[in-house]
């Protein structure tokens, strides 16, 4: 099949941008979208001309690196796939496929489609954990944990951490990576006792790099482990709950 | 915002209410306009209620206007730099996008309507109490009318997403009622948009009055 | 080179009491001294992360140098199947004695049996650590602890999250790490890529690293230098690792003096989804598990191009389940990876290419219902889809075996600790406790394992006397002179401005390795080989055209240099792999086998592990040997039979 590619082309974060056109001609169906950017990489190196900058590392969907905008989606159009899963015989014959970074002051440009995405690692970093130094731990079946309770953390800690939700929202805002962490951690019984200060300080370093959300659910149909906003209501109820909570009754039942 | 927008709502759908007394005829719709201010009499003096619930709806009102000012100027930081393509949304919809816009223009009409049918600086045969004549009045000037309809519009599309957007703010989610939530907010702003509608266009059509 | 002391260190007493006994033995530094040492950790993986994470808790100062993003998308990320422990929680006969017996077995008998039993008494509590860290393990409708079986063994031992596990592990050790980078006992160097390891006095005192963003070279000095890098399988090019696994790390430090240890050692994964074509990057692994409930086969006759869904049961053969009878499609990975390799090269092969077999869940599907099996490997079976194009769940599998995992690494004594002194190495990074394969589920238990038990509590010994010595200064001549060298090779990999990429030469070198290296080798093929890969590497040198410049992020910069290294390391491997005149485990040379095809080890002359001396540019590496003894248990052939 051929394809004509518009790829961002940017030598650094000060300088600016411009598209930069390709055409891909015979290109294999079976091929994956990064592949697809290794054929033009060995063809751009082949005329002596520096190769475009991407993220990319396992290759399977699960790393998270992978980030390119692909007309006008993050991750292109298939459903809860990320760019490497994405394979060219899900994008029509013929077709123009423009292709940009995540656009976000929390993710700044690195060089053509690569950005960072270090902020993320601050919102961990802020209470994205749950205090249990090693040695510390009591037999695994102590706790039990209902399944349905298990499934749900599971749901939410299926995140790939690679952005696509701030890439999608509109008003670039991390409510999903957000929650989906905090809704990991505070939906099992091991996440109790820190839950009202996990949930203030993740929230509160989201806000330091981030937009906030007005619910288009932009995010979810973008992410692509499919994390359910679902999770946003709860980081929602719980943000609010914990700035009226006596945290001292926290270990009283009902 | 969600808070703001849930006494906004609520009075929105009062409101209508009240005003739906216009097809009961006059005597109807002015003893009502009556009632309220004899809200809470004689424990409150005359008005009082009436004037506690104005401010209660003002200060809604106003910290509704100040948190979407902060969010849009949180998100607009948030990406200085924008797409230099287009976008392809897929589940945001004309309303959640058009939030900002719907919202000014329900504002700007508030305040014409204020003038309108409260001072009725806006009206030139105003005559306080006369709630029934002063509608009509109003309501049959066409560009009037047609302002009345077009803000209603904007308020039923804000309202579209307004009113399932709060269930998320505040957390309301339960996956076995989740789909009820888009279901209540499409009837909430129908039932706002017909009902609000209805009264400005059976008006100026001489249906009514 | 006589003065390499190939000294194990194994602790004296019976081999369940000999951890115990070595935690006493160790000298320890006292809480309030911690914050005076300095650790330098290289990678972030399950091994990196934890032992960064862990020596951070216990009030140690830790640099923690990765060159990805995020420490998050280290590859241990990628591994799917689960994690073994010897809980028993399933009444089904385990125990750690049961584990270690079916690491050492499933090894081949070559890896050191102090090491592997302390790992299976480990195991244990990795599954409590993790839990009570909130990685959300599959559970029962009861609340506990799920398990299922896995290649190898005859019981459940394995825990999982989902088709996830390694990523949940990865997680709950990154959220640790991030604990203590909040604490500020962790700090965290991202996109900075190990290049050099700084050797004073013949011990390791640092690392030279690039900022990969900016380009500059920065020195790191430390009391003890930690490397959690992970395995070399992209050296074969196409393999199941990520597109930036390297070597260089560990391959420098075996330039600086670290002895390299059954580097032939490398582990072909059963099921992996079959290239496709040439322009194919990478192969993705389907995990092990699916061998739980799916069935292995090829059409019986030779050139049978029917759908699978036309050929009747009794013109299939089941192969692993009609030579192994007794675990059937769960015999160990170089058992399953070879009786296919013969199946598609006698010509039974499935697929457009011929170059499958088929995996085929129609008779759980029918047996369970969808549902299970949806809930089992439901994203298993979207990734194969979204790959291939065909829904598992109405036409089989295809698969074929695939570079996954290297047994091979740094040699290391009981203690972790390398051949350089203060040099640790953990993980797939060293020569580990898979001896010549590893079963599955094993590989996040021995880098966690590493990470959170076994370095936190041996690497005290080493600090302890060095308590009030402060660290190198960064800028005295050993570290001016080790940056200028790694600086010298990054203008030299700039200036060559040949014709041909970076990817053209490690396709190459991937081609030469797979055809001689690769799942069968013969003494003529490794020679083949040897021969084949100098040659490669002058051309790199005199033809790889790297664009761009050293100062800013610079992607064919940085694969340049890793494929330079890689060209290094593979003579090593092949050498290794010719030296090695026996088949046992992964390492499967076609000239010793038994009648009907299996391994045939020969402990008399090669019960050892063979660790290699760098000994310069050009000149033959060394071989030294640590004799394995086994008082435990008795090598015997493995039969899965």
């Amino acid at each position: 099949m051929d394809l004509t590619l518009r790829v961002w082309r940017q030598a650094g974060p000060e300088v600016p941008g411009h598209f930069e056109t390709h055409e891909m001609r015979d290109v294999s169906p079976d091929m994956s979208f990064l592949e697809l950017f290794d054929t033009l990489n060995e063809r751009l190196i082949a005329e002596g001309r520096e190769p475009v900058a991407f993220d990319h590392d396992c290759r399977e969907g699960i790393c998270g690196s992978c980030s390119m905008m692909i007309n006008g989606r993050p991750h292109g159009p298939e459903r809860g796939t990320a760019t490497c899963q994405l394979h060219l015989r899900k994008l029509p014959d013929g077709a123009t496929i423009t292709v940009e970074p995540w656009r976000a002051a929390g993710f700044p440009i690195i060089r053509d489609l690569v950005v960072d995405r270090s902020a993320f690692d601050r919102i961990i970093e802020a209470g994205g954990y749950i205090t249990a130094p090693t040695g510390s731990a009591p037999d695994a079946n102590e706790i039990l944990i209902p399944k349905e309770v298990a499934d749900a953390a599971m749901d939410a800690a299926a995140c790939i951490g690679c952005g696509a939700c701030v890439a999608a929202c509109p008003n670039g805002a991390a409510q999903l990576f957000t929650a989906a962490k905090y809704a990991h951690l505070s939906l099992l019984p091991q996440g109790q006792p820190e839950r009202w200060t996990r949930v203030v300080r993740m929230v509160r370093e989201m806000e330091r790099w981030f937009g906030s959300c007005t619910n288009h659910g932009e995010c979810e149909a973008a992410c692509p482990k499919e994390i359910s906003i679902d999770f946003i209501a709860l980081l929602n109820r719980d943000y609010v709950k914990a700035q009226l909570r006596n945290r001292a009754l926290a270990g009283q039942r009902g | 915002m969600a808070v703001s927008g849930i006494v906004l709502l609520g009075f929105v759908l009062v409101h209508m209410i009240g005003n739906l007394k216009v097809y009961l005829g006059a005597e109807a719709i002015n003893r009502y306009g009556e009632w309220l201010r004899e809200l809470g009499e004689p424990a409150l003096p005359r008005t009082a209620a009436l004037w506690i619930v104005r401010a209660v709806l003002a200060g809604a009102f106003v910290a509704h206007v100040v948190a979407a000012a902060q969010l849009t100027a949180l998100n607009r930081r948030a990406r200085p730099v924008g797409y230099r393509s287009p976008r392809d949304y897929v589940a945001a919809n004309f309303a959640s996008r058009t939030m900002r816009w719907t919202g000014v223009i329900v504002a700007l009409f508030v305040v014409f309507h204020l003038l309108d049918l409260t001072w009725g600086t806006a009206n030139p045969k105003f005559v306080r109490g006369e709630v029934y004549d002063n509608m009509v009045a109003s309501f049959r000037r066409v560009p009037v009318a047609i302002a009345y309809i077009a803000a209603n519009v904007a308020l039923a599309i804000h309202i579209f997403h307004g009113a399932w957007s709060l269930f998320q703010t505040l957390g309301w989610s339960n996956p076995r009622l989740n789909p009820a939530r888009r279901w209540f907010a499409a009837g909430f702003a129908a039932v706002i948009g017909i009902g609000n509608i209805s009264m400005p266009l059976l008006i100026v059509t001489r249906v009514v009055g | 080179m006589g003065t390499v002391d190939l000294d194990p260190k194994v602790p004296p007493g019976p081999l369940a009491e000999k951890w115990d006994h070595h935690r006493f033995s160790v000298k320890l530094v006292n809480p309030a001294n911690r914050r005076r040492f300095t650790v330098i950790v290289v990678g972030s993986g399950l091994a990196g992360a934890s032992a960064a994470a862990t020596l951070g808790e216990l009030g140690y100062r830790v640099e923690l140098v990765t060159f990805h993003d995020s420490p998050r998308r280290a590859h241990s990320i990628a591994a799917q199947g689960g994690i073994n422990a010897a809980k028993n929680y399933r009444n089904d006969g385990d125990s750690i004695q049961r584990l270690f017996y079916d690491t050492i077995k499933g090894g081949d008998y070559r890896s050191r049996e102090a090491n592997v039993y302390r790992l299976a008494q480990v195991s244990v509590e990795i599954i409590d650590q993790c839990v009570a860290q909130g990685v959300p393990f599959a559970r029962e409708y009861g609340g506990l602890l799920d398990n299922r079986s896995f290649g190898g063994a005859q019981v459940s031992r394995t825990f999982y999250a989902r088709g996830q596990t390694g990523q949940q592990l990865l997680l709950g050790a990154y959220q640790a790490l991030a604990r203590q980078i909040t604490a500020g006992t962790v700090r965290l160097w991202n996109r900075t890529e190990m290049l050099d390891l700084v050797v004073h006095d013949g011990r390791a005192v640092g690392i030279i690293a690039r900022d990969l963003v900016t380009g500059e070279l920065r020195r790191f000095s430390g009391h003890a230098v930690v490397l959690a890098t992970g395995g070399y399988g992209n050296v074969f090019f196409l393999s199941t690792n990520a597109k930036a696994s390297n070597a260089t790390a560990v391959w420098r430090a075996h330039r600086r003096g670290a002895l390299f240890a059954n580097p032939c050692f490398t582990q072909i994964h059963p099921t992996c989804i079959p290239a496709s074509d040439e322009f194919q990057s990478k192969l993705t692994l389907m995990s092990e598990s699916l061998r739980n409930d799916g069935r292995i086969w090829v059409p019986a006759r030779i050139g049978d191009d029917r759908p699978p869904h036309e050929i009747p049961d009794d013109e299939r053969d089941y192969f692993l389940e009609r030579r192994y009878p007794a675990f059937g499609n769960l015999v160990p990975r170089d058992v399953a990876s070879r009786a296919a390799k013969r199946e598609v090269d006698a010509g039974r092969g499935v697929g457009p290419l011929r170059n499958g077999v088929y995996l085929d869940f129609s008779e759980a599907i029918a047996r369970l219902g969808r549902s299970v099996i949806e809930e089992r490997y439901g994203n298993l079976f979207q990734m194969y889809e979204r790959i291939t194009g065909e829904d598992p769940y109405t036409v089989p599998m295809r698969i074929y075996p695939a570079v996954h995992y290297t047994m091979g690494g740094l040699w290391v004594d009981y203690n972790l600790m390398s051949t350089v002194p203060g040099l640790y190495v953990l993980g797939e990074a060293n020569f580990s406790d898979h001896g010549a394969n590893r079963l599955g589920a094993s590989a996040l238990m021995q880098g966690l394992a590493d990470g959170y038990f076994v370095l936190p509590a041996t690497i005290s010994d080493w600090l302890a006397p060095l308590l009030g010595e402060p660290t190198v200064p960064i800028d005295d001549p050993v570290f001016t002179a080790t940056e200028t060298a790694v600086s010298e090779r990054i203008h030299r990999l700039l200036s060559v401005q040949g014709r041909r990429s970076v990817d053209h030469f490690h396709r190459e070198l991937g081609r030469v390795l797979w055809d001689n290296c690769g799942m069968e080798r013969s003494a003529e093929s490794l020679d083949k080989a040897l021969g084949e890969i100098p040659a490669l590497r002058e051309e790199f040198w005199a033809d790889v055209r790297v664009l761009g410049g050293e100062e800013h992020f610079n992607q064919s910069l940085e694969k340049a240099g890793r494929v330079a290294d890689f060209l290094e390391f593979a003579e090593l491997l092949v050498r290794d792999a010719r030296h090695r005149e026996e088949s046992c485990g992964g390492h499967f040379r076609v000239e010793y086998q038994t009648p009907d095809g299996e391994a045939l080890r020969n402990d008399a002359e090669f019960a050892y592990v063979a660790a290699w001396e760098w000994a310069g540019e050009g000149a033959e590496p060394v071989l030294h040997r640590e004799p394995l003894v086994f008082e435990a248990v008795q090598p015997t052939q493995r039969s899965y039979k």
